[in-house]
């Protein structure tokens, strides 16, 4: 008989740090080597090519910025939900964590209107090897901030009724989610330059 | 909810305020530089130091690895020697690439 693993907020005596936190590191983990595979990808396919587009004359730098600035934004506000939980401030803390959601929304609104912009161009992932990296890069990116959003709008909503119950266990549930939303930022500061960026 | 543990935040708030300002400050310069059109070696060279920096912000302030204890380190060295391995194997398949007459 297998006993559950207990979701505890205190750091173990072994690793000084809790399960859930080992935990979503790992998980992390795992994403970098994922995203990482497909870098490497993006690597072999650029250098094995005879020719390679300035990304500034594919993609919309504006665009991209804009949702540079906005996922920037979203990290600041995540954390300062989670600040504001520390703080006993519930209040905030749903103010930041809206500001969070809409600017998760905003991010794949934006998305939505560049790709738009390049299927009614017929630039397609069969169009060339760049944009078959750039579809398949920005998208599984945009499927982990729809995946975030989702987290993140539970945690505002229903999942907030845990605060009353234990505010230690909903304060870490608010880090941790934090903890993916930030990695979900890291990707896009390094996915903008590598393709809107580079010459 | 001690006074100790709300100062404590209070700090790392007042971090949090630079690191976005710096953050916002390093992705116009991004952007600026690109408008350069510098050479691609350089270019690629830029862009990518820059974002490093921007990432590194990230994940030291806001992740709080900067704080974090050793175990997860351990697992993070693990994951950067990986990560470079993976994005270093292109780079064998150009070596052998040289050496086809």
């Amino acid at each position: 008989m297998s006993e559950a693993i207990p979701y505890t907020v205190e750091a173990r005596p072994d690793t000084g740090v809790n399960n859930v936190k080992i935990g979503i590191w790992l998980f992390l983990a795992s994403e970098v080597m994922l995203f990482g595979a497909l870098f490497a990808s993006y690597i072999l396919l650029r250098l094995g090519a005879d020719s390679w587009p300035a990304g500034w004359n594919e993609l919309n730098v504006n665009l991209g910025g804009a949702n540079t600035l906005i996922l920037i934004a979203s990290s600041m506000s995540i954390v300062m939900s989670w600040a504001s939980l520390e703080k006993n401030q519930p209040r905030r803390y749903r103010i930041y964590m809206t500001i969070t959601v809409l600017l998760g929304i905003f991010f794949l609104i934006n998305k939505g209107f560049e790709y738009h912009e390049h299927i009614v161009e017929h630039q397609l992932p069969s169009t060339s090897t760049f944009f078959a990296l750039y579809y398949t890069l920005t998208g599984l990116h945009a499927l982990h901030v729809a995946c975030g959003t989702l987290v993140n709008l539970y945690l505002l909503l229903p999942g907030f009724k845990m605060w009353k119950r234990s505010p230690e266990q909903f304060t870490n549930r608010v880090e941790t989610a934090g903890l993916f939303w930030h990695f979900v930022d890291i990707v896009w500061i390094f996915l903008f330059p590598v393709l809107y960026l580079l010459p | 909810m001690t006074d100790e543990h709300t100062a404590h935040v209070d700090t790392q708030v007042r971090a949090y305020m630079v690191v976005f300002v710096s953050l916002l400050a390093l992705t116009v310069i991004t952007v600026a530089i690109a408008k350069l059109h510098l050479p691609v070696a350089l270019g690629i060279s830029v862009a990518l130091g820059i974002a490093a920096v921007k990432g590194s912000l990230v994940a030291l302030y806001f992740m709080h690895l900067i704080s974090e204890r050793k175990l997860i380190f351990l697992v993070l060295i693990f994951t950067v020697i990986f990560f470079f391995g993976c994005l270093l194997l292109p780079s064998f398949n150009q070596l052998d690439a040289v050496r086809v007459p």
